[in-house]
Order: structure tokens, then C-alpha cells, then sequence
């Protein structure tokens, strides 16, 4: 909301000295947050000019400028000292005291003796723009003939700005800022939903009222004089909403005033057009800007009909099925049966969308004399669904959705006729009311209840007070329970927490004190946030870079990884808004965004990389739809489960991709790239880290190289995958040859660990080493040769470590030598050379049974 | 080796002349000054105390002296041998201290090479400070809850008393999961985790919650789709808007220092009354600039969203609103990071360059 200060000052006493930073600081204190503030950007010598006289001159660019001689009266070049040297085409009727200036224009939208705005050198337009004197088009422009737009007086940079169009008259010469509301600023707030009365110049004055004590006159005093009665020959309107939502009227108060031979040709008076300007609103025709000035100023959405268009009487009903109506703004629009419509002839020609927007039939035109001008009350849920409906957010409905004074309509209606009958020569005519409003049940409110919310100990009578100053009429009931009666204009006081709010909004939130609470005894983290931060920093430690990718994908990416079209990932939650339409789906593995996020970087340069990330990715968990549970109390347990089914599976993953160079080349030796062990390296870590133990199986898996590619178990459950990528994967993604990619289901990994687990203890007595180097088939795994030897060395074995592979002519073709180092200890003795040759021949019994490993060179 | 011995050799005989013997003393002192190494000096010791040596023959030769000489010679010789074999130990300390020093020396090598052969790794520093928030919590006895990214429409609105007519339902420009009648959403704040968590858990209750929101914003300096939010939300018997000035204090305190001023400001939010925003005085301009881009001007800067819990939240979650109240609040984690820390740009937070977070190391 724009509130120019000139106007502010006429509903609130605003003190002379008073800035208009000021008085955005005080309205913040009341919950009105500064937006920005306008106005005076223009600073320096803005005049008014008269053209004299201009020559076009044709341009080489195509462009014909205006060569003019300007009048601007005590401005004119003073003759033998003036910046202008180049004569012009003045013909002498300047200013004796000196020749008139000449200057290039571009526009011609004006002609000889029109009255424009000159910005003479040394003056700042908005944007910081200086004026000087300079040469263009082969002349020495000694100023600026501007246009609305340069002057930050509205968006016409059509042509220049002519005097007459905004009614100014005065001699040239004379400070044009002061004409043209230039010096004065505005303050622009910003109006949260709840409080629809602050969308007027005088919801604004009030509340500034109540930051500052600044006396408040209400521009529509409900005290004061009433405004007319209705009149027999008042139009007839009927309300007839045969559908209420929610129960409540879609119209309970509707009153039309009539005003005939209003003069259409008549223009708005200046001050008027200015203010709209300045309170952002356009200038149209005089009805219109009264209509829209009154709602400004006092918060009342109008509407103005062509009188003369109208065949009584005007019915307020619900729409039928199969109704239109062009608006406005030309759009020819499907009613809904919801939509609550304007209508004449009893009901049977559609004028309106009540609260929305008028209709082109019933439109003011210019040859518009007789006017009807309605202001009603509308229900904020009625205009909130038609408006969203039809994607319609006006000014009216914007005001009526967040809730408009219920005892306004007739004072503003008033107010209206005035100002038309004052610029516009019209008479005032009939006056209709019709009325259904019923009666607003008061709160009934606890006196200590803001003391005991807010935390301040505030008296009964500062509560009674501060209520009554915002307009409540408050009735003490006994036992310290006050019945109050919110004003009219606060549709949003409903219960006694919006009047604590109230309470300590204009007593002020500076009054309440700072204490921390004492919470009861904690329980810290719980087992799976600390497993997520060790895991994220073991991988940090090892190297990686974490990074937060967006969780939208493209369905194409199924694709590129190759996935088969039965795949599960390719099952992916599709958004109805997505930013992008080609990126409409939620991640099933946090993959995809994460490879784009290392494109991104070697794009960037950053050939060597290591990233991971650690996010939720999204499993749809079918059609379940969420239901909608009543919110009056806790939802019964059959509609609390059918919540929780209906949100998708979302478990958190993590995933470790790299590329390029792990160990860059050094003096200490070579580098070493990245290859599948390093993603399997990184994702056995994630499981070492949480205190599991990672098994490791070959598999083939999307989108990973068929023969490079490990499933990640923990006790014979899969928890991830790690390898290199699909050949295919990285040139359809554009990917550095060999990127190596890991991802791991880190809730999958929590819920399996976790235990606590149970002491060893350490064995002492010596420990008997045994190499063995077996020969198997190349097909075998070493896991599986690991395994055997483990079961065959029994309980004396304390741990195998493979320390080396061989393949080659020694072996034989298809067969590899796996050397295994053997630690055995006994916990109660020293092992005996035989002891531990019989284990180590056990194990090597053991793997050539299991996987027909010979012992190598036997 | 002294032993008796029946032989007698005049060379041993010769040398028992004390005149002799001194001047093998004297010979054997000089070849053990003049040991320049270790070697040299194995090299005198065979020379000089080694079996053949005149004095080893001189205690040899003592057995075949008349008894009455023999005491006088023995002592006579024992001497020398002693004198000799000392300066053997001292010189052999000298010079084993003079061979270690120089392999020091020798073994010298450029401390300054690097060293580091894996670059060092990075937390994001939005996870990192995420982490450090829920630790200012943690340490006042709260605990941190979490709830899904594709939430239910009732969780993220209705029940947190957002009318489906009312603006406020579009304040948020929500993403909505195809179809729409589905009723899921995007969350569009951490607040839905408030209904969760009570639900579940019921009253009283201390809870924090760090999470990623989603609005249909697009990206650029300020905004961003897809960011972070920590919510808090405590319900208890007799909690006022004191304790929440209080925990909102605390935790700018924690975030931005101990000198840091908040401030306040009356607001709306459909799921709080009495509703506020708290802001920060501008770290930059600290309110004396009217020009100052960072607040605009006004001093201060948004932070988030706060208040305490509507009743109709508290109804909605079974909770009886005549017998608790809580607060709740919600702050931009991308905010307190630029704050915190200057950051001036948010695509850095969003695009993953690991310059970005490598910055910022392991802690923020």
C-alpha cells in the first residue's frame, strides 16, 4: 500500500517535521513493515516551459527531432552570458530578461503555446540521471522537455508530459515540482493478509495513530452525520444468494447511489490524478478515479455502472450454469455456479463478477452522464475463490478477500457522490440500502489472558485501554472476563490470542523481556543424526567436497542411465509446477542431480574431483491420495494413518561420485586417477562408519559398467551400489571418461546399526603369521577365497589380509594367485609351529574344497 | 690377555723397560688423538690394544719376571693400559657423537614440500552451520525432529491453520506433487514438522527442526527454490512470548555474537498468535545509512517468522490450548549463512562449486 504523505497528514495529525523515513519507522512498530519510499528523486531545476516555436529536422538514423525554443521565464538565457549560444527559431517572445532557451526533443505529441516540463542543467532525474547542457543532433540542447516516465510520475513514455493533460496552468518559469506533487514522497508498506483495513490511506492514518499518539480524524467517522437515507426512488436491488459459503451471504449489504448529468468530459482535478499516481494506480476518467481514489482513501472498493445501460432491478445471486461475462479486461470468461454475480434486468443480464471486476456492457464510457455508483459488502471467501478461479486478482478483490469494514459501504458510497457531483456537475439521485447484515458475536476474553501470552504484566486497564484505543467497545462481565466487541473494520479479531496480539502490538513489542526457557532433560541426537554427521565428515575427511544439489530431474535421465523399463527409479513423483517442464520429476536417486552438480565443476575448471551429497530421494508409494482431516481437533487414528500412507517413502541416501586426478602427481611420485575402487572404497566407509561391516558382491546395475560394478551389503542386505559408470551413462551425460559413482540407503544403514556392542578381550600371547598364495580360477571373487580361508583357519585365525594379486604366464590363462597373509593367536597360549601350520593347512583344505584354490608352486 | 706364560720373548721383555713403556703409551695416546673416524680409531685400537700390541705383549711378558718385580711391573703396566684404554672410550664417545651429528645433518631434508597427497575434503557450509544450530538447541535440552520433503497438504497447511480461502495460502507459492487432488506438496517450511512432532509426541514439547523447503521462487542473488529453514517449536505450560524473545536471543547470540541487537516486529502467520518477525540490526551499515543496500536502508534485516502457537494448531494436534501454550519460529539458514559469514551471492550456496565449500573447510 502507498500512502502519500500529504494525504496521510489529512487523517492523521502527522507533526510538521516529520520525514517520511519517519514515519515508516513508527508504522513498523505497529506490524507495518516498510517497503520502500517514493518521491523526491527529482531534485533541481524543473520549470514549467511554454513552446514557442520548433523546426523538425529528419535525422540520418530515420529519427525526425524537434528543434524548440522554450519559454521558461526567469530561466531564459540571460542575453550575452546564457550556456545557450545557438539562438534557436525563438521569435523574441521570451522573458525580457533573456532569450529563450532552445532545446532537442524527440517526441511530437505537442504543438506550439502547449505548457510542458523542462528540466533545465544541474537538475537529477529519478535514476540519478543529471541534466546538462549538450550537444546532440547538431545542437546544444540547454535542457530536457520530460516525459511522465523520466519524472517517476507513471510508466507514459509515449511523448513528452503536456501541463494540460494533468490540469496545470501557471506561467512558465514558475517550480514545477511543487505543481506536479513532485517534493512530495510516499511510503509504501507492506499489508499482511490478516489485516485488510490497512489497504487505505485511512487504515494506515489509524494505525499510525496508535504507534505514535498522533491524533486520528476519521475520513468516514461512524459518528458522524449519517449519510442519506434510501429513497423511494432509489434502484431497485435484490440480494438473492440461493448458495452461501460456508453459510455466510456472499452479499449482506449492497447500496447504489445515483448521479446524473455528471459532465464526462470533465477530467479528474489534478490533486486527484496525482495522488493515484503517486498511490500507484492509473488515472482514467473521472468516475473511475473517484471510485478508486474512495477506495484508497478509505478502503471501500466501488463500483461505477453506465446508468443508462442498466434495466432494474439489479439481482445479486450466484451464477448459473453455462453463464458468461467479458470483463473489463476483455476477457470472455465461463462462470462458475460458485461465482457471485452483479446482474440487472431481475436477474437476467450478468453486469459483474461481485468484487472482482465489472463487465464491458455495463462499462462507464465517455459519453457516460448518468452514473450508479455501488459499494457493498462481500464475502472474503466468495471473492478469494472467484478471484482464484479465474486467476482475477484486482484491487477490489485483493481488498474484499482480506476482509473490507462491514459498516462502510454507504459512508464511501457518500463520499463518492460528493467528489462527482463537486469535478463532475452531476445531481445526486436515488439511494438504495439494501441490508442483511446480522449481528457479530462478541469475544468473550480473560482480562490477564495478554499478560499471560505475551509474558508482560499488563494492568486491566492498560488491556481495557489499548482495546478500546483500537476501536473495541469492551464491556466488563465479572470474574475478570471482558466482552469485547471488535470495530467494524477488524473482520480478523475473532478469539482472545488476535486481541493479546493487539494488546501487545500497540503497548509495543519492545516491552517484552528476554528469557530462556527451561526445557525438560533432553536425549541429544538421536542414533541416526549422529550417524549422518560422522558419515559426512568421514567422507569430508577422506577428501570429498559435500554439495546440496535441487532434487529436480528430467525424465529423460531414466534413459541416459540405461535403466529397463521396469526399473523402480523410473517410477518418479512428477510435479503440477515445475520450475522448469523439462524437469517436472523428484529424484529416486540422488545421482543425476549430483552428476550434473560435477559437470557443472569441470566446466567450471575443476578436473579432479570428489563430491558427495547426503539428501532425501523420493519413492512414490502408489495412488494413495492425503486426506484433508477436519482441523477442530486431533485427527482420528485411521485418518492420522491414512496421512502417513499417503506421503511417499523418502529415504535419505548418500552418494559419492568422482573424477580425474585422487592423487595428483607429485614430487613425491605419480598420481593416481580415479577408479572403481575408489567408489567402492567410499561407499564400504559410509558402512564402516555407522559400525558395520560391508560386504561386497558383484553385480550389474543401471547405471553403472556391467563388469565394474559392486553391490554393498550389510548381513545379506543390499544397502548400495558403487563402480564405474556405464560407458553409455557417461558419454550420453557428458561425463569425464572412467567418473566413478556410489550410492548408499543411509536409513536402510542407520536402522541396521546402532546396538550396543559387546567387549573382546585382547589376547597377549604371541601371534603365528602364515602366507599362503592360492591359485584360483579368474572368475573367482576374492571375497568368497577370503571367506573360505577364514572357515578353515577356525578360531585361532585374527585376521587375513589379500597383499597381493598375480595373473600371468605362471598361473596360466583364466586363473589368478591370490597371497594371503594369515594372523593366528590363542588366547590362552602360545601357539606351537604345528598349531599354526595345522590351522593354515585347514584354510587352504577349506578354499580348495569351497573354491578350488591350490596352494600356488605345490 | 695376561696369562702365565712359560715362554719369554724379548720383545715382551723389552717393553717392560719403563722408558719403553712410556714411549708406548705415549705412541698409543698420539694414534688415538689422531683418529679422525671411528674407523681410524678401530684401527689404533688393534695397533695400540690389540693382542699384538706392545702393551698387551708388556702384561704377557710381566708372568716371566722375577716375583719380586713382578708386582711393581704389573702395576707399572696396568697403568698404561688403563691411560690407553680410556683415551680409546673417550675418543670413541667423541667420535660416535661427531658421526651422529653429521647423519642428522646428512638425513636434512625441505620440511616446506607438500605433503598433502589427497586434497582436503568440505562440508557444505549451510550442512556445517545447520549442525552447529542444532547444537545451540541440544545444549538447552531440546531435541531435533524431522519430517518429509513431499509432505501432505494437511501437515504443511491445514493444520497448521491455514484456511484453504484465505491469502495467506498463497503467500507461499507452493509446489504442487501431480495430481493435485493427490493433496501432497512440497513443504513450503519446516512448520508442518510442528504438527508432526506433536501429534506424535504431545505437549510438553521442545523441538528443532533443520530441513530443506521448497517454494516456486526462481533463482537469483537473494532467492532460491530450494533452501533451508530451522524451526523451532516449544509447548508448555505457562511458555509466553518472553521465552521466545529469550530462545530467538540466544540463538542470534550463538549465530552472530554476543553484541548482536534483535529487535520484534508485530507480523502475521496463520498458525501464530500473537505473530512477529524478528530482525537483526544490519551488520553492514549497523543502521546509520539510509542508502545502505543490505537493509535497505531501515538498519534492520529480516530473519524469519515467529510467534506463538495458534490455538487452532494446538486443537488440531489434540492439545488442549486452555492448559499449554507454546512458540514456534522459523529462520532462514541461507539468511543466517550470509549474515554470518558475507556471503553475497545465493547461486554460490546452490551450485555445488567445490571452491565454494572448500572454503570454508570443516567448520564454519
Amino acid at each position: 500500500m502507498r500512502v502519500p504523505m500529504s494525504w496521510l497528514r489529512e487523517y492523521v495529525a502527522v507533526p510538521e517535521t516529520a520525514t517520511a523515513e519517519q514515519v515508516a519507522a513508527d508504522l513498523v512498530r505497529v506490524g507495518l513493515e516498510e517497503e520502500a519510499i517514493h518521491g523526491g528523486e527529482v531534485t533541481g531545476p524543473l520549470v514549467v516551459g511554454r513552446v514557442l516555436d520548433f523546426t523538425e529536422e529528419p535525422q540520418k538514423n530515420g529519427k525526425t527531432i524537434r528543434w524548440c525554443s522554450v519559454d521558461v521565464g526567469a530561466h531564459n538565457v540571460r542575453v550575452g552570458t546564457g550556456t545557450g549560444t545557438d539562438p534557436g527559431t525563438g521569435t523574441g517572445a521570451g522573458d525580457a530578461a533573456g532569450r529563450p532557451r532552445g532545446i532537442v526533443c524527440g517526441a511530437r505529441n505537442f504543438a506550439v503555446g502547449d505548457l510542458v516540463a523542462v528540466s533545465l542543467p544541474g537538475a537529477v532525474l529519478p535514476g540519478g540521471f543529471v541534466i546538462s547542457a549538450r550537444k546532440t543532433y547538431g545542437h546544444v540542447s540547454d535542457g530536457m522537455i520530460c516525459s511522465a516516465r523520466e519524472l517517476g510520475l507513471g510508466e507514459d513514455h509515449a511523448g513528452i508530459l503536456r501541463l494540460a493533460e494533468l490540469g496545470v496552468d501557471a506561467e512558465p518559469g514558475t517550480d514545477a515540482l511543487p505543481l506536479l506533487g513532485l517534493a512530495e514522497r510516499t511510503v509504501e508498506v507492506n499489508v499482511t493478509p490478516d489485516r485488510g483495513y490497512a489497504f487505505s490511506v485511512r487504515g494506515v492514518a489509524r494505525e499510525y495513530g496508535h504507534a505514535t499518539g498522533a491524533a486520528f480524524t476519521d475520513p468516514v467517522d461512524p459518528d458522524g452525520p449519517p449519510p442519506p437515507a434510501p429513497t423511494a426512488d432509489g434502484f431497485a436491488v435484490r440480494l438473492d444468494d440461493g448458495a452461501p459459503i460456508h453459510g455466510v451471504l456472499g452479499c449482506d449489504r449492497y447500496t447504489a447511489r445515483v448521479v446524473r448529468g455528471v459532465d464526462a468530459a470533465r477530467p479528474s482535478p489534478a490533486w486527484l490524478q496525482r495522488r493515484l499516481e503517486q498511490a500507484g494506480m492509473r488515472p482514467i476518467s473521472l468516475a473511475v478515479d473517484v471510485t478508486n481514489y474512495v477506495m484508497l482513501g478509505v478502503g471501500q472498493p466501488l463500483h461505477a455502472f453506465d446508468l443508462d445501460t442498466l434495466t432494474g432491478p439489479i439481482v445479486v445471486r450466484r451464477a448459473l450454469p453455462g453463464e458468461r461475462l467479458t470483463t473489463l479486461d476483455d476477457v470472455d470468461r465461463a462462470l462458475d455456479p460458485e461465482d457471485l454475480l452483479i446482474t440487472d434486468d431481475g436477474g437476467r443480464r450478468v453486469l459483474a463478477l461481485a468484487g472482482v471486476m465489472g463487465g464491458a456492457s455495463s462499462e462507464v464510457s465517455a459519453t457516460t452522464r448518468n452514473l450508479l455508483v455501488e459499494s457493498a459488502h462481500f464475502d472474503a471467501v466468495s471473492v478469494a475463490r472467484a478471484s482464484r478461479r479465474h486467476k482475477l486478482s484486482t484491487e477490489a478483490s485483493r481488498r474484499y478477500e482480506r476482509g473490507v469494514d462491514r459498516d462502510l459501504a454507504a459512508r464511501a458510497a457518500d463520499l463518492a457522490v460528493r467528489l462527482l457531483v463537486e469535478y463532475g456537475g452531476g445531481e445526486p439521485s436515488g439511494v438504495t440500502d439494501t441490508d442483511l447484515r446480522g449481528p457479530v458475536p462478541p469475544i468473550t476474553m480473560s482480562v490477564d489472558l495478554p499478560a499471560r501470552i505475551v509474558g508482560v504484566p499488563y494492568t486491566a486497564e492498560q488491556v481495557t485501554g489499548t482495546l478500546t484505543e483500537i476501536g473495541c467497545r469492551v464491556e466488563p462481565s465479572g470474574d475478570g472476563v471482558l466482552t469485547v466487541h471488535p470495530p467494524t473494520w477488524r473482520p480478523d479479531l475473532r478469539i482472545g490470542a488476535d486481541l493479546a496480539e493487539e494488546v501487545a502490538r500497540l503497548r509495543g513489542y519492545q516491552d517484552i523481556p528476554s528469557v530462556v526457557p527451561v526445557a525438560p532433560a533432553g536425549r541429544g541426537l538421536t542414533h541416526g543424526q549422529r550417524a549422518r554427521r560422522s558419515v559426512a565428515r568421514a567422507l569430508a575427511e577422506h577428501g570429498l567436497v559435500e554439495v546440496l544439489s535441487y532434487p529436480f530431474v528430467s525424465p529423460l535421465v531414466h534413459d541416459a542411465f540405461g535403466l529397463a523399463a521396469d526399473d523402480p527409479r523410473r517410477t518418479a513423483l512428477r510435479l503440477a509446477n515445475p520450475l522448469s517442464d523439462e524437469q517436472p520429476e523428484l529424484r529416486t536417486s540422488l545421482l543425476p542431480p549430483l552428476l550434473e552438480t560435477l559437470r557443472r565443476n569441470v566446466g567450471r575448471g575443476q578436473t579432479d574431483l570428489g563430491l558427495f551429497e547426503i539428501g532425501l530421494v523420493v519413492n512414490p508409494s502408489g495412488n494413495a491420495t492425503a486426506p484433508r482431516p477436519g482441523v477442530a481437533g486431533r485427527p482420528s487414528a485411521e485418518e492420522l494413518a491414512a496421512l502417513h500412507g499417503a506421503v511417499p517413502d523418502q529415504p535419505r541416501h548418500v552418494a559419492v561420485v568422482l573424477t580425474g586426478q585422487q592423487v595428483p602427481a607429485g614430487w613425491y611420485g605419480p598420481g593416481r586417477a580415479a577408479d572403481w575402487t575408489d567408489a567402492v572404497d567410499a561407499a564400504t566407509r559410509v558402512v564402516r562408519t555407522v559400525g558395520l561391516v560391508a560386504d561386497v558382491a558383484a553385480d550389474e546395475r543401471a547405471p553403472w559398467h556391467p563388469g565394474r560394478c559392486a553391490r554393498i551389503e550389510v548381513d545379506g542386505r543390499a544397502v548400495g551400489h558403487a563402480g564405474e559408470l556405464h560407458p553409455k551413462v557417461v558419454a550420453a551425460l557428458g561425463l569425464p571418461d572412467r567418473t566413478v559413482a556410489a550410492e548408499v540407503d543411509l536409513d536402510l544403514l542407520t536402522a541396521l546399526s546402532g546396538g550396543v556392542r559387546r567387549a573382546v578381550p585382547v589376547p597377549t600371547f604371541p601371534v603365528a603369521k602364515e602366507d599362503v598364495a592360492l591359485v584360483v580360477d579368474a572368475a573367482v571373487p576374492s571375497t568368497a577365497v577370503e571367506a573360505a580361508l577364514r572357515d578353515g583357519a577356525g578360531e585361532l585365525l585374527e585376521s587375513v589380509r589379500l597383499f597381493d594379486v598375480y595373473t600371468g604366464p605362471q598361473v596360466g590363462e583364466g586363473r589368478k594367485s591370490l597371497a594371503y597373509a594369515l594372523r593366528l593367536r590363542a588366547a590362552d597360549r602360545t601357539l606351537t609351529a604345528q598349531e599354526s601350520a595345522e590351522a593354515r593347512d585347514e584354510a587352504v583344505a577349506v578354499a580348495a574344497d569351497r573354491v578350488g584354490a591350490v596352494l600356488r608352486g605345490a | 690377555m695376561s696369562g702365565p706364560t712359560t715362554s719369554s720373548d724379548p720383545a715382551e721383555a723389552a717393553v717392560l723397560d719403563p722408558q719403553r713403556l712410556d714411549a708406548a703409551v705415549t705412541d698409543a695416546l698420539a694414534a688415538i688423538a689422531d683418529a679422525g673416524d671411528l674407523g681410524a680409531l678401530k684401527q689404533a685400537r688393534l695397533d695400540h690394544a690389540g693382542d699384538r700390541s706392545p702393551l698387551a705383549l708388556a702384561n704377557r711378558g710381566i708372568g716371566a719376571l722375577p716375583a719380586a718385580e713382578r708386582k711393581e711391573a704389573g702395576q707399572r703396566i696396568g697403568r698404561a693400559r688403563g691411560q690407553v684404554q680410556q683415551a680409546l672410550v673417550a675418543r670413541q664417545s667423541e667420535l660416535e657423537a661427531e658421526r651422529d651429528a653429521r647423519v642428522l645433518v646428512e638425513e636434512s631434508v625441505d620440511v616446506t614440500l607438500p605433503v598433502q597427497r589427497v586434497p582436503a575434503g568440505a562440508r557444505h557450509p549451510l550442512e556445517t552451520i545447520s549442525e552447529r544450530i542444532a547444537d545451540v538447541f541440544v545444549s538447552m535440552g531440546w531435541e531435533i525432529a524431522e519430517g518429509p520433503e513431499v509432505e501432505a497438504e494437511w501437515f504443511n497447511f491445514d493444520a497448521l491453520n491455514f484456511d484453504p480461502d484465505h491469502p495467506a495460502r498463497q503467500m507461499q507459492d507452493t509446489f504442487f506433487v501431480d495430481p493435485p487432488e493427490a493433496g501432497l506438496v512440497l513443504r513450503t517450511h519446516t512448520s508442518p514438522v510442528q504438527a508432526r512432532a506433536l501429534l506424535e509426541r504431545g505437549a510438553p514439547l521442545y523441538v528443532a527442526v533443520p530441513g530443506k523447503v521448497f517454494r516456486t521462487d526462481d533463482l537469483d542473488a537473494t532467492h532460491t527454490p530450494v533452501f533451508h529453514q530451522v524451526e523451532g517449536l516449544a509447548v508448555d505450560k505457562g511458555l509466553t512470548m518472553a521465552h521466545l524473545r529469550g530462545t530467538l536471543d540466544h540463538l542470534a547470540r550463538a549465530m552472530f555474537g554476543p553484541e548482536v541487537r534483535t529487535r520484534l516486529r508485530p507480523s502475521f502467520f496463520p498458525f501464530t498468535e500473537p505473530s512477529a518477525e524478528p530482525d537483526v540490526q544490519c551488520f553492514v551499515c549497523g543502521g546509520a545509512d539510509r542508502t545502505c543496500r543490505t537493509c535497505k536502508g531501515t538498519g534492520w534485516i529480516e530473519w524469519g517468522g515467529c510467534g506463538m502457537v495458534h490455538p487452532n494448531v494446538l486443537r488440531a494436534c489434540g492439545v488442549d490450548p486452555e492448559v499449554y501454550t507454546g512458540f514456534a519460529f522459523g529462520m532462514g539458514i541461507e539468511r543466517t549463512l550470509m549474515f554470518r559469514h558475507g556471503v553475497a551471492d545465493m547461486h554460490d550456496m546452490v551450485e555445488g562449486d567445490v571452491r565454494f565449500s572448500r572454503h570454508y573447510g570443516m567448520e564454519v
